[in-house]
């Protein structure tokens, strides 16, 4: 492969190209969001059994597969920062942490606001919606691991082992609509089956998840950056940054 | 075998290990993890005894019936192969119908009759719009009488 990893593994090159991309990723998520809900909102059929309720779906879905999905990435970033000691995998493990509880959040959130007008009930303790509340509650607990210790490198490792600990939970709420009963329905967008849904809302929910993403990739860069410049704040890069 | 691919193999054993423990405890768990029982689980013993418990399946078409009194109301959960009579007092979710699915919680009385505290209403992960539905419907009922 012609494009050197490791030369955008340090710091301070990745500094530079973070910043170039930020714009792109930001702007293009608020378009993608605004695309996503006029679908979701104007030109998507109202449903045959959940009428204008369902419409939460274009928001809940999405949160709830960046839920996950960040996990995972932590995860990922986590390991590889202990096997390869890279300073940089750390920082984008943390850097992606509080989206991650934010997406969770609101997953659960609109979750209850959905699940009152059409189960009956705000919250039910059925294994979908109990393990993604302890996402949430692994979210919070990492982060507050990192905010506990003070020198950044044992911090870093240990709120990776804590991660990758956690990441068990991740199949859990993917598969658990599959392996026990319960009150949450299963999945109507798989890559094992078609989707049990019509194209037009299918749409909508794709281009708002791809929306999730792009917003994620923004933030967490910004927050890498700012990680970045935190922590190399001694070297002459940064001070020559600071004195432009 | 470099130290950095020692440490990588050293997590995945790890990962694997915890893997295994949670696919112990939550098969151990098993049972405590179902949100609700069918009727047929129910026939068989299944559920536990002398206290609330979750029952879950289709709501019998035809089987709802306002009592008289205007609070009770009766009707039949069955997962096709075995049913149990249900009855409710208060008020049910908007997605309560006849041949949808449903969720109550209660206590199964020694005559077979499940009294209900909460009645959720279960609803399936397909979404389209009313005439999709509608098409749907008719092609079902058009191949029924072929069939028969």
């Amino acid at each position: 492969m012609a494009i050197n990893l490791y030369y955008y593994a340090s710091p301070a090159t990745f500094y530079q190209l973070s910043g170039k991309l930020i714009p792109w990723f930001g702007w293009s998520a608020v378009i993608l969001t605004v695309i996503g809900l006029y679908i979701g909102f104007f030109m998507a059929p109202t449903d045959f059994q959940q009428g204008e309720a369902y419409r939460i779906i274009f928001i809940h879905v999405p949160a709830a597969w960046m839920s996950m999905f960040i996990y995972l990435v932590m995860a990922f970033w986590g390991a590889i920062g202990l096997a390869f000691k890279t300073r940089l995998s750390f920082m984008m493990s943390r850097a992606l942490a509080p989206t991650g509880a934010l997406f969770t959040f609101i997953a659960l959130w609109t979750g209850a606001l959905w699940g009152k007008p059409m189960w009956g009930a705000w919250w039910v303790w059925d294994a979908r919606l109990t393990s993604e509340l302890i996402l949430l509650f692994l979210y919070i607990g990492i982060m507050a691991l990192w905010a506990a210790i003070d020198d950044p490198q044992r911090g870093d490792r240990a709120g990776a082992l804590l991660t990758l600990v956690g990441a068990i939970n991740v199949p859990i709420i993917y598969f658990s609509v599959k392996w026990w009963n319960t009150l949450h329905q299963g999945a109507s967008v798989s890559l094992t089956k078609a989707p049990s849904m019509a194209k037009i809302m299918l749409i909508g929910m794709l281009v708002m998840a791809i929306a999730a993403w792009l917003y994620t990739i923004a933030v967490a860069l910004y927050r890498v950056r700012t990680l970045i410049l935190e922590r190399e704040r001694n070297t002459d890069w940064v001070k020559a940054l600071v004195e432009k | 075998m470099k130290a950095r691919h020692k440490k990588l193999m050293l997590i995945g054993i790890a990962l694997a290990g915890i893997g295994i423990i949670a696919a112990l405890v939550l098969n151990a768990f098993q049972s405590n993890l179902v949100f609700f029982f069918s009727p047929t689980q129910v026939a068989q013993g299944e559920a536990p005894t002398g206290r609330a418990f979750r029952i879950g399946g289709l709501v019998e078409a035809g089987s709802v019936k306002r009592q008289p009194d205007g609070i009770n109301v009766k009707f039949v959960v069955t997962d096709t192969a075995k049913s149990i009579p249900v009855v409710y007092q208060g008020i049910l979710p908007d997605l309560f119908k006849e041949g949808k699915g449903v969720v109550a919680e209660g206590k199964l009385g020694s005559d077979g009759l499940f009294t209900a505290s909460q009645v959720l209403a279960k609803h399936d992960e397909n979404y389209m719009p009313p005439e999709a539905a509608h098409a749907l419907e008719q092609a079902q009922k058009a191949q029924e009488t072929i069939v028969k």
